[in-house]
């Protein structure tokens, strides 16, 4: 689960600085070096930030004025016990609490460098969701043709060039890891795919147009441990290409994928901090009682 | 716990399962026999006009015109006309009918109006078919001028057949799951890309399937036809709607007199001359036999889109 070449593009994902029942184990220096603010900070940037948001699901409010910085090129986890919002936050990136009547945003987060508001009324949330991609918790192929799955936002796009689209989907597919498992099929059916797969060829749905912010909304839940793993190393790839904000309910899954993890309760950000930082010294005490298992 | 114990229990449990198996064996028992009882009528029914029609079930009958004398009397212009009158009806009802279920289903905001509008469209499908009729005297036949004519006959279907149409296709449209459309607009599609693109092509299975069973009920029905004046006596056939030189195809046929298979039905059942019975029941044979070929071909469609989708 952990192995996979180490290369300067491919660099070791950290070790688990948890053992499975919760708790605490001292991660490995060696991997946490390369990743350790000292090293990192400096260079980098700011792509997206949460000024006071809050959201209503009617008169319910589900998310509690939070301000968070998503940076670019890092994995940014969220977590959280079940009903915290994480999810609820995640999707107000793409706006698609819109396609659901009565819901209503506060407060902003700004996308820079061209510093829109994502949840301003006067940003067309079609536009949004061309600059920022999602990959869903079940995975969701169309019953259309494997290519026809990652050509589609393409074709919104109004690319309509055979051989464009041929070139854009098979570097789709070879980024998402699973070129070579469908190359000789791309006339298949989504849906003839295993789960693992299914989800993978989402991924490549999402990254052929290039998001600026690709969204990953429990991604494995539904997938088999092994399935699991080739998700998690497909993250660590995508690390330095796209800037990846993932929900997971999974500890032992943020700690392993992500640079930085926010930790949720009930609506509101308790902590965000570095992942090694949070997961082996958080600073709040609710953080600490629900890492080491004490609840959630 | 002693093995004694454990395996009294063990004896209450098999008991308790066996007799819950056994309610289960019952309703299995009667939802056969009033399934079968069901299904036998129909077949007794259709083995009877196949009988009493044998002696007219030939080629001659389909090519023949009505006529005074029994034996030389046939169904050709009734079977055009229902043929024709079915084909107005399709056209019409399947672009109307699947458009107001996509705005219902997909468009429409979720307010008062369109539960008015959605319990008044359930309701119209329960409407008797007169009525369709009257209305369809009153609006199509004078009011618009269309007369006795093919196109009155066809949109009055169209309105009977309406509710049965909305309701299916909107039954099918919400069967796509919320992950697919949420797929698509999280890829940047429009709610119009998301419908035309994902939602429609999925559902078409059952789309179709609705319509055809729609029109299974429209080739039937006789009252709102005589109401708006269908003939009994046809002696010639309407206009072909496809011509020899451009443009191909003629739209004369819509204002052309017509009679249908269940209205000729009638008019031989009518007729004191045993016969003519024997008319009626080989042309009871064949309007059954179309519907029985179009639900045919409705099962057949849903299994072929069904097998390519499986959610």
């Amino acid at each position: 689960m952990q192995s996979g070449p180490s290369t300067p593009d491919n660099p070791p994902r950290p070790a688990p600085t948890h053992a499975l029942d919760g708790r605490p184990v001292t991660p490995r220096p060696s991997i946490d070096v390369a990743r350790s603010p000292a090293n990192t900070e400096e260079a980098l940037v700011v792509k997206s930030r949460a000024e006071g948001l809050s959201f209503y699901y009617g008169a319910v409010r589900a998310l509690k004025d939070l301000n968070i910085e998503i940076r670019e090129k890092r994995v940014t986890a969220l977590i959280g016990p079940s009903g915290c919002g994480k999810t609820t936050f995640l999707r107000c990136f793409n706006r698609m609490h819109d396609l659901t009547p009565g819901t209503r945003y506060q407060g902003r987060i700004i996308l820079f460098p061209d510093s829109i508001d994502l949840v301003d009324k006067a940003v067309d949330p079609i536009e949004v969701r061309m600059r920022i991609g999602m990959v869903f918790q079940k995975p969701n192929p169309f019953p259309k043709s494997i290519f026809e799955n990652v050509a589609y936002g393409l074709r919104v796009r109004g690319l309509r060039s055979k051989a464009r689209l041929e070139e854009e989907v098979e570097r789709a597919l070879r980024r998402a890891a699973i070129w070579e498992e469908v190359k000789d099929r791309l006339d298949n059916s989504g849906l003839s795919l295993s789960g693992g797969q299914q989800q993978r060829l989402c991924i490549a749905r999402a990254l052929a147009t290039n998001p600026e912010i690709l969204l990953f909304d429990e991604p494995t839940s539904a997938l088999d441990p092994i399935a699991t793993a080739r998700i998690e190393e497909l993250i660590a790839e995508l690390r330095d290409q796209v800037t990846v904000i993932i929900v997971t309910h999974n500890m032992q899954q943020a700690a392993r994928v992500s640079d930085y993890t926010a930790f949720m309760y009930l609506g509101e950000l308790i902590e965000f901090d570095n992942t090694s930082k949070l997961f082996t010294n958080p600073s709040q005490k609710a953080t600490e009682d629900y890492i080491t298992g004490r609840y959630g | 716990m002693h093995a004694t114990t454990a395996e009294a229990s063990l004896q209450q449990i098999r008991a308790d399962v066996n007799r819950r198996k056994i309610l289960d064996q019952v309703f299995v028992m009667v939802g056969l026999l009033i399934m079968f009882s069901a299904l036998l009528v129909l077949v007794v029914l259709f083995l009877d006009l196949v009988r009493e029609g044998a002696p007219r079930l030939n080629w001659d009958f389909l090519t023949s015109f009505p006529s005074r004398k029994a034996e030389r009397a046939g169904i050709l212009s009734a079977w055009v006309g229902t043929s024709l009158i079915m084909l107005t009806t399709a056209t019409v009802s399947m672009p109307v009918g699947v458009a107001a279920a996509i705005y219902l289903e997909e468009y429409a905001p979720k307010n008062w109006m369109t539960a008015i509008i959605e319990i008044n469209v359930t309701n119209l499908a329960g409407v008797p078919s007169i009525i369709y009729g009257l209305l369809a005297l009153g609006l199509f036949v004078y009011q618009f001028n269309l007369g006795q004519s093919i196109a009155a006959a066809g949109l009055t279907l169209s309105l009977l057949i309406l509710p049965i149409v909305i309701v299916a296709t909107r039954e099918s449209l919400r069967a796509v799951p919320r992950a697919i459309r949420e797929a698509a607009y999280a890829l940047g599609a429009t709610r119009w890309e998301v419908t035309a693109h994902h939602v429609l092509p999925y559902s078409t299975g059952g789309i179709l399937t609705g319509m055809i069973i729609g029109l299974s009920r429209a080739i039937g029905e006789t009252a709102p036809l005589i109401t708006i004046g269908a003939l009994s006596f046809i002696a010639f056939l309407p206009e072909s709607p496809f011509k020899g030189e451009f443009p191909f195809f003629s739209f004369a046929w819509l204002k052309e007199a017509f009679t249908a298979m269940p209205i000729q039905m009638f008019n031989w059942v009518s007729r004191p001359d045993p016969k003519f019975q024997v008319n009626a029941a080989a042309a009871g044979a064949i309007l059954l036999g179309m519907t029985l070929l179009m639900n045919g071909v409705a099962i057949y469609v849903r299994y072929r889109f069904r097998k390519r989708i499986n959610w």
